[in-house]
């Protein structure tokens, strides 16, 4: 395949980035935000023609004959050569989920810049401040999520990783005046900073055992008398962990050496995708633009985690200690986030929640992929629903900041009984809603439903826990649903205008991504991605009694939401009093962040950073000080000595000679 | 009968002695000057009493202490003008009080 | 004139002092600055040229550009001079900064004789970076450092005559034990009945110093060069005295001056001296491993950007001597590498304070804030700053931590494997927990003092920077981003200076 093509996907947005962050203070804002979305549109369709001919056109560099799906490097560049074997490369590896995610994320990139020139700027059509700053940082960001995916190289993917993550840190903060806003997009930076140090000496534990830093050298053969093409295979994987095996130290405090580095690199992804204990910054994170957690925080940069762990999956695959802690973490994540959903009052907050907790479905489905339970159904599941639920949360986001665009407020209280009001937000966030909760024949029942089958084949236990959180998915969802469209009618304040639908560069987007969600369920998903390339037969595994089972509970969940919340009455207060302890601590998310607050502050600050502080300048400093002090001093005592007084020069010959007289007379008698 | 010389070696040891004593204790400058040609007289006589009794036919004692004389007077006259000098800017001629410089 | 293209490096200053000498009002005295710095980056830059030339064409000596013009002869002291791929990284590095600091000290007061004692420190600096000779060098070294005592006494700020005093009687300090440390190599630099030299070359190649002397003279030059280097417990002239100089000298200082230290220690001590390396290095390896988390850890509570930048800049010295310490290709270039990128991000940062200083008249975080508002153009060439110091791919900081970090794990895993110990893999990890603990202090910095409300309604009418001072600044990100998009380039460069020959020295592999 053509190198162009994939240099120009790269290379457009980091050259938007440079001519937006450079020059466009010089700019109009239209301009800007056009530039920007003409530059996104250009590389939207150069992601879907790679990503057509990747899928369809039936290259032999591409698929087998036997219509395995193959891994192909279109182009790898040393970047920095740390020792002859270990060399960064720059490079754009084409394979099924990387083309997956190119489509992803032009789609939802150019969605959110389309979008954003109608939301950043208020009822009067005045531009926001920083604009073109704005656009700035999302080419930046489209950049670099693209930098990411493609990678061929673990290294290059933390290179980009670190880069999304700063990405993230300028959009969280881009309201800078904003003192939450700032503390928001520091704690996200450091929380997956945090998680990148894990991330970062996974990769140096592999890299030394393996002596590459490349995935094709770790889960995939080279294809023979084709150069640059790849296939994925066990053996590989298989070989990979011989050589830690075999290694002088297999083991390391109780765990295979493997298992260690694939937990520590799972770390990194626990961190970018917000799993639990390292979540906590995605909520704050809603305190960025609405387009940026559409875009950031709900469909690319937080699935980059489960990204990362689907690309070293047969790796993993190798330790199935390392996938059990992948799947019991999502578990535990899908239920927190769910029940922590329940009581937000924030849309945005709820829609975070949510995020965390679909992500954590998708950590669980590849927490339970095995070759052997239905042929890796899991995996496949699992990409699905990266894709199904970037559409619509992407929708969600984008609905929700139409709202707040026209309510001026995050507050659901603040806004009920919109329905009549705004017609397209409310039928395509209606569908958004429907997606999530898995109603067929939205996309998120197809999405789901496989990763609750391929739980029934990993576990009882997990697929119940994980039907529970899927209830829960509905029921908050229509809980939010109806509080923003029903409850009660809608009462405009005196002087304002009625809140009404959004400009076109706004309802275009919801339109288009609705209607996504309506299809992309029936997208043959598994003939496309599968973790070994061979193509999936879906609806050969399809299990009728989950389906129902998944359905119904949908249901329930939709049903106790409308029973609650569709038209105002007690039931949800009187829930509240039933359990006081119970939603105290939901509502404050289980007191996370009060014990990040603690550690931090009271452990790390308090009693790490002062301490050295004052160790520094009253033990070091001081022990310095003290020398010179002690030299002065000393120089002052014997001073007099040298008093200029010859008197008391001469007195001191005068007994210096008596003595040294007196001891010669001795001696000489 | 001849005067042995010890009789005039002791008194210029004793006025050498007198001088060092003076020397170190006296603060005034001028007590210290004159302890100083004090000493210096001292050992003048020594010279011309050496002189006389070991090396009788010889003038060179009496000749250098001549000349010491004549130096020791001219030390002398620039001694008082720096002290003089010294006493205009400084009130004083305490030594121990001059230390200005010094420190 | 002359036939060595080094002896330049020398000449250019002393032009330019002769320069200053004669000029009469500001206007000549910036053009003769900026001319010679000028001068001096395009002579760097010549040089570069050549020697990547002469490399292509296979030559494979240690040192290229090799001369030695006679001095003192009864002690064989010579003006020895050559480069390799490290010296003219350095050289490289300390004219950029230098051209910089000379329009960060546009305004200064009383121009003339600071430029003189400016531009005096920068004649040791380039002397002591093309020097071979050890005598030479340590005379270069002193010249570097005695001007800093006036150009921090006359011309710094806050309690200056105490820091002054205290870095240059540290520093000196130090120099007692290197000068120690040389005199012990010149006496053992060959083997019975030979020619005693001061050549490094020769030094090396003789190999003449008995494991015993090693013992003792490598601590000697190793600490000796380790308080330049800011080395734990002998760091804290560096806070003190970064606070209370003038710009230009904090960015010279910490830019060019602290990575003599580094130099020293892998051209002195680890190259003269590589058996005691090995067996010592484990002393060190703590000390200077303290360093990169201690320092951190204190730049997260301090409240002056100067003494957070100087706390900074601990931990990453600290971490260019860890790295020199692993004793691994890798990590070692990695410690060049670190050199450069700090030296570069460190002079920014200094570049950068000054001018704040200069317009609110303070530098204490939290009487500022909001300054994104106010001064756009500082605050964003701050961020980027941050950024790379914080180990953002694309600027220099990440390359060189990520070069210092692989080859230390490599050479960490290699010992603990082998049974050797796993001194080195463990304090490689707490190294690695430095780039968390950076970001804390970075972005807490850049949350206080540039983002969030207007603390100080007064710091509302300050004007954003003026063109010398934007040009400052773009030379030094530039330089930045260079590096941190095009390593390969500057890693090729270090790398070819561990050739085989030195390999040999070094017992490497």
């Amino acid at each position: 395949m053509d190198v162009t093509i994939p240099i120009l996907i790269l290379a457009i947005p980091l050259f938007m980035f440079l001519l937006l962050g450079l020059l466009g203070m010089k700019m109009s804002h239209k301009l800007a935000g056009t530039l920007g979305t003409l530059g996104m549109g250009t590389v939207l369709v150069l992601s879907y023609y790679t990503a057509y001919n990747y899928f369809f056109s039936g290259s032999a560099q591409f698929i087998t004959e036997g219509g395995d799906r193959l891994q192909a490097l279109i182009f790898d560049q040393t970047w920095l050569a740390f020792t002859e074997k270990l060399i960064i490369k720059i490079g754009f590896l084409l394979d099924p989920i990387s083309a997956m995610m190119l489509v992803v994320i032009t789609t939802i990139s150019f969605m959110v810049h389309l979008y954003s020139m109608g939301y950043m700027r208020d009822h009067h059509g005045v531009y926001e401040h920083g604009f073109q700053r704005f656009y700035a940082f999302l080419s930046l960001f489209s950049f670099s999520m693209l930098g990411l995916v493609v990678a061929p190289n673990i290294f290059q993917m933390y290179i980009f990783w670190e880069l999304v993550g700063a990405s993230s840190y300028l959009l969280i903060g881009f309201y800078y005046v904003k003192p939450s806003a700032v503390s928001a997009s520091k704690k996200a930076f450091i929380v997956t900073r945090f998680a990148d140090l894990g991330f970062l000496i996974g990769i140096l534990v592999l890299s030394y055992y393996t002596g590459t830093f490349n995935f094709t050298q770790f889960t995939s053969a080279p294809v023979e008398g084709m150069a640059g093409v790849f296939q994925v295979s066990e053996n590989t994987a298989m070989g990979i962990r011989n050589i830690f095996e075999t290694s002088a130290a297999p083991m390391f405090m109780g765990a295979s050496v493997l298992t260690w580095a694939l937990v520590l690199i799972f770390m990194g992804g626990m961190g970018k995708s917000a799993m639990m204990p390292l979540h906590i910054w995605l909520p704050d994170a809603m305190e960025g633009p609405t387009p940026v957690s559409a875009l950031i925080h709900a469909a690319t940069m937080v699935v980059a985690g489960v990204y990362l762990v689907a690309r070293l999956f047969p790796l993993y695959l190798m330790e199935e200690s390392a996938l059990t802690i992948i799947t019991v973490v999502g578990a535990l994540t899908a239920f927190y986030a769910a029940m922590v959903a329940c009581t937000q009052i924030d849309i945005k907050r709820v829609l975070a929640f949510s995020t965390i907790s679909q992500i954590a479905f998708m950590m669980v489905s590849l927490g339970v992929a095995r070759p052997e339970i239905h042929e890796g159904l899991g995996y496949m599941a699992s990409m699905f629903h990266l894709f199904t639920h970037a559409m619509f949360k992407a929708l969600l986001f984008l609905g929700a900041g139409a709202l707040i665009h026209a309510i001026g407020s995050n507050d659901y209280t603040a806004m009920h009984g919109l329905r009549k009001y705004m017609p397209i937000t409310h039928w395509t966030f209606l569908i958004g809603c429907l997606a999530i909760a898995g109603i067929i024949p939205f996309s998120g029942f197809f999405s789901k439903d496989e990763i609750l089958s391929a739980c029934v084949g990993y576990d009882w236990v997990a697929y119940l826990w994980m039907s529970l959180v899927a209830g829960l998915t509905a029921f908050y969802m229509f809980r939010l649903y109806f509080l923003i469209f029903w409850w009660k009618e809608h009462k405009v304040a005196e002087g304002h205008h009625a809140p009404h639908d959004q400009p076109w560069t706004m309802s275009l987007p919801l339109i288009i991504l609705a209607a996504v969600s309506c299809v992309a369920g029936f997208i043959p998903f598994g003939k496309l991605v599968s973790w070994n390339g061979e193509p999936y037969d879906f609806m050969a595994h399809f299990d009728w009694g989950v389906a129902a089972v998944s359905l119904t509970v949908a249901l329930i969940g939709i049903g106790l939401a409308a029973v609650m919340y569709a038209r105002e009455n007690t039931l949800p207060e009187k829930f509240k009093n039933a359990l006081p302890r119970l939603w105290d601590w939901c509502h404050h998310r289980f007191y996370w962040d009060e014990l990040y607050m603690f550690i931090t502050h009271k452990i790390i600050f308090g009693c790490v950073c002062r301490p050295l502080a004052w160790f520094d300048r009253h033990v070091i400093d001081g022990t310095m000080d003290a020398m010179a002090t002690v030299t002065n001093k000393a120089s002052e005592a014997i001073k007099p000595l040298q008093s200029g007084q010859i008197q008391m020069y001469v007195w001191y010959y005068l007994v210096g000679a008596l003595l040294l007289g007196t001891i010669t007379a001795v001696c000489l008698l | 009968m001849e005067i042995s010389a010890i009789y005039y070696l002791v008194p210029a040891l004793i006025m050498f002695c007198c001088g060092v004593y003076g020397f170190i204790t006296r603060k005034n400058m001028i007590a210290m000057l004159i302890s100083l040609e004090l000493m210096l007289n001292a050992v003048d006589m020594n010279f011309v009493i050496f002189n006389r009794y070991l090396y009788p036919d010889a003038m060179e004692g009496m000749f250098f202490t001549l000349f010491a004389i004549a130096i020791a007077a001219a030390e002398t006259a620039l001694a008082i003008a720096i002290i003089i000098n010294i006493f205009r800017a400084a009130k004083n001629i305490d030594v121990r009080s001059l230390n200005e410089m010094k420190f | 004139m002359f036939s060595n293209i080094l002896i330049y490096f020398v000449v250019i200053p002393l032009l330019m002092l002769a320069g200053l000498a004669i000029s009469r009002n500001i206007k000549q005295i910036r053009a003769v600055a900026v001319v010679g710095s000028l001068a001096l980056t395009a002579l760097s830059v010549v040089l570069l040229l050549q020697y990547l030339e002469i490399r292509h064409s296979g030559n494979t000596e240690p040192m290229l550009f090799v001369d030695s013009w006679s001095w003192f002869a009864p002690l064989n002291i010579n003006l020895a001079v050559g480069v390799d791929g490290i010296s003219i990284a350095m050289l490289l590095l300390s004219s950029v900064i230098v051209f910089a600091g000379s329009f960060a000290s546009w305004t200064i007061q009383q121009p003339k004789e600071f430029f003189l004692w400016l531009i005096l420190l920068s004649t040791g600096v380039f002397g002591f970076f093309i020097s071979i000779d050890l005598f030479t060098m340590f005379m270069f070294y002193e010249v570097a450092l005695i001007p800093m005592y006036l150009l921090i006494g006359v011309w710094g700020s806050g309690n200056k005559n105490y820091s002054a005093m205290k870095l240059t009687l540290m520093l000196m300090g130090g120099s007692a034990f290197l000068m120690l440390g040389l005199i012990g190599i010149y006496y053992h630099s060959a083997p019975e009945g030979g020619q005693l030299t001061w050549n490094i070359l020769e030094i090396a190649k003789n190999g003449a110093i008995s494991h015993g002397w090693q013992t003792f003279l490598f601590p000697m030059t190793f600490v000796g060069f380790g308080v330049l280097g800011a080395m734990f417990p002998f760091h804290t002239w560096s806070p003190d005295g970064h606070a209370s100089a003038p710009t230009a000298v904090s960015m010279l200082h910490a830019g060019v001056l602290m990575k003599l230290g580094g130099y020293g220690c892998f051209r002195v001590a680890i190259y003269l001296m590589p058996q005691a390396a090995h067996e010592l290095a484990w002393i060190f390896l703590i000390l200077t491993g303290i360093s990169v988390v201690y320092g951190a850890f204190c730049a997260c509570v301090k409240t002056d950007l100067k003494y957070i930048n100087a706390y900074s800049s601990v931990s990453h010295c600290g971490l260019v001597l860890f790295a020199i310490l692993m004793l691994n290709t890798t990590a070692m270039t990695g410690a060049i590498m670190q050199m450069l990128s700090h030296g570069l991000m460190t002079a920014l940062f200094f570049a950068l304070i000054g001018m704040i200083y200069g317009r609110t008249h303070t530098r204490d975080i939290t009487k500022m804030g909001g300054m994104m508002q106010i001064l756009p153009y500082l605050s964003v060439c701050y961020v980027i700053a941050g950024m790379a110091s914080l180990g953002l791919p694309g600027l220099s900081g990440f390359v060189a931590e990520m070069t210092i970090f692989v080859g230390s794990f490599q050479q960490g895993m290699a010992d603990y494997l082998s049974g050797a110990g796993s001194l080195r893999l463990v304090f490689t990890i707490i190294a690695c927990c430095s780039i968390v603990i950076t970001a804390v202090y970075i972005l807490r910095v850049v949350g206080k003092l540039l983002l969030g409300p207007v603390h100080d309604e007064h710091h509302r009418e300050l004007t954003d920077a003026t063109w010398w001072e934007r040009l400052s600044t773009v030379t030094l990100i530039l330089c930045v981003a260079g590096i941190g998009c095009f390593p390969n380039f500057f890693n090729n460069l270090i790398n070819f200076t561990f050739s085989p020959a030195i390999f040999a020295v070094l017992g490497l592999n």
